[in-house]
């Protein structure tokens, strides 16, 4: 076990975004997120690497663990390289390609050259984008298409070596070849990560995820193994979800 | 019945909409025009009034030399030392203007809690309200002194002054040019870097900063236009000697404070008279053409 939500519910003002959330992520699973708008796995996501702190009035009540650890506890700047997020849309920093990848082992404090040229290729390399821009790294990231650019934030993640990897709709923009790229990236990164990936595409979260956890207005339905969700899930609500009955 | 008299209503109503249309469209390309217009006027009547000048002094006398006596006998009119006044009063208030406008910038839109942010841009947005005499008088009184204290001056009244009390005046342009800059740099870069564990500190530096750029400079130059046209302030606390400074502790005379003082006095037709207009092209040049950057800066990305 990776890491363990307990009773979470987070409140935006007056809103309650989640209601009581407790569930398991396991190490080097895919554990696929789904719901209609609306349904909290976003903030979940949020929560797990502190991001929504960056929000205004924003209150949590409940604990997660890393690794047995109370995530609050963890300095905040360490917590975010051990939990790495790829977001919906491809948002490269507006840097060459290189310094998009460099970037976060710079902010670590790695400067050697060599070092980082390393880190760099192996996480490209990580990421399937290698071969397309070994020729052009100090070219602007900007001038990728939009899978590329998503690949390049999967490498910029790696680059970090995090053990857990969020990822927030990842292939939303993409187009189909696109996102059977990143879903082949997931699927070898999940021999050396943890990984989570909220997708409001149910197929995605059926081809690529171990498990499936279903949130609907801010609480988490059921969680279990895909084939048993997507199948026989114990819930009404979920097979109503998944045939598309609503959301 | 009721169909046809309404219908009725209706053209005359649109004749009136049709004629109130008519002026107002008129109007508002008549305002539009005056601007633009005036400006012209403006340039052109500065120039006919300079430009006569150069009948009986030369070009060079005028811009290198080192002597302005307008009115001994012969006069000189070296605008030298006044350029030099302004520019050095200039290069201290932004030396000390954007380094102070950057921070505050900073610490009203990354690092202040958004609850007292509004109270922290009230504050700034204030002091650009104080009129310049206002500050320039609260200046006399309390920054010469301290200046002429603190630095073992003979005089108070010098260049250093003046840049201090003109880097206040720049402030509210500077901070609110970069805060807004700042504010237009995407959501997602901020996001993005703190999701790989940058800390606050290091977003600003590495991401936020390179990022605004552009506003950044053009808040410098907008800034800097500021300072170069400002006249009040200055004149009341550089000490207002027309010699070429050679340090921030001389006094100095800027080229503003040069016409306010001695427009009153200069005969009309005169060559002093004409020289203050000369000067005031020479100034018109250096606003147009920081005024001309910034706005290449700021629009060059677009």
């Amino acid at each position: 076990m990776k890491i363990k939500v307990e009773d979470l519910h987070v409140y935006y003002g007056s809103i309650h975004a989640l209601k009581g959330i407790s569930m398991e992520i396991r190490r080097n699973e895919i554990l696929g997120a789904i719901g209609p708008a609306n349904s909290g796995k976003t903030s979940f996501l949020r929560t797990l690497n502190r991001l929504n702190d960056l929000e205004l009035h924003v209150r949590m009540e409940g604990q997660v663990l890393m690794d047995g650890e109370d995530i609050q506890k963890i300095n905040v700047s360490l917590l975010r390289k051990r939990i790495g997020m790829v977001f919906a849309l491809p948002l490269p920093l507006p840097l060459s390609i290189f310094d998009n990848v460099a970037y976060g082992p710079r902010m670590h404090g790695i400067h050697k050259k060599k070092e980082l040229a390393d880190i760099v290729e192996k996480s490209l390399k990580a990421s399937y984008l290698w071969e397309e821009v070994k020729d052009r790294l100090s070219s602007s990231a900007f001038k990728l298409s939009g899978g590329q650019q998503q690949r390049l934030c999967i490498a910029r993640t790696l680059a970090v070596e995090p053990e857990v990897i969020l990822f927030d709709e990842p292939c939303s923009g993409l187009d189909p070849i696109s996102t059977a790229k990143v879903e082949e990236a997931m699927l070898e990164l999940k021999e050396k990560y943890t990984l989570v990936l909220v997708t409001n595409n149910t197929k995605q979260a059926a081809r690529v995820s171990d498990r499936v956890a279903f949130f609907l207005m801010g609480e988490l339905v059921e969680v279990d193994g895909t084939s048993k969700i997507f199948t026989n899930p114990r819930d009404n609500r979920t097979g109503e979800y998944i045939t598309g009955r609503f959301g | 019945m009721l169909r046809i008299f309404k219908t009725r209503e209706t053209i005359t109503k649109i004749q009136q909409r049709q004629i109130s249309e008519f002026i107002i469209e008129k109007l508002i390309f008549l305002s539009g025009l005056a601007s633009v217009l005036f400006v012209i006027l403006i340039f052109v009547f500065l120039l006919k009034e300079g430009v006569s000048l150069f009948k009986t002094v030369s070009l060079k006398d005028f811009l290198i030399g080192k002597f302005w006596y307008p009115i001994s006998d012969p006069p000189r009119f070296g605008v030298l030392p006044l350029l030099m006044g302004s520019l050095w009063v200039t290069l201290g208030a932004v030396l000390i203007a954007v380094p102070l406008g950057l921070g505050c910038a900073i610490f009203i839109g990354q690092i202040v809690p958004r609850s007292l942010r509004d109270y922290f841009k009230a504050g700034v947005e204030l002091l650009a309200a104080i009129p310049s005499v206002v500050l320039g008088f609260v200046g006399l009184v309390t920054l010469v002194p301290l200046v002429r204290h603190l630095f073992h001056l003979r005089s108070g009244l010098t260049v250093l002054s003046g840049s201090l009390m003109l880097a206040f005046m720049a402030m509210p342009t500077i901070v609110s040019i970069i805060e807004d800059a700042f504010n237009a740099v995407p959501k997602s870069y901020r996001e993005g870097s703190f999701a790989l564990g940058a800390t606050q500190w290091q977003t600003i530096y590495r991401v936020l900063i390179p990022a605004a750029a552009p506003g950044i400079l053009a808040g410098v130059m907008l800034g800097m236009g500021r300072v170069i046209g400002e006249t009040m302030a200055v004149m009341m606390i550089t000490g207002n000697a027309a010699i070429l400074p050679k340090s921030f502790f001389d006094p100095a005379r800027t080229m503003t404070a040069t016409i306010a003082a001695e427009m009153g006095e200069a005969v009309r037709g005169s060559s002093h008279y004409f020289a203050l207009f000369a000067i005031g092209i020479v100034l018109f040049l250096i606003t147009f053409l920081v005024n001309l950057v910034a706005d290449f800066v700021l629009h060059r990305k677009k």
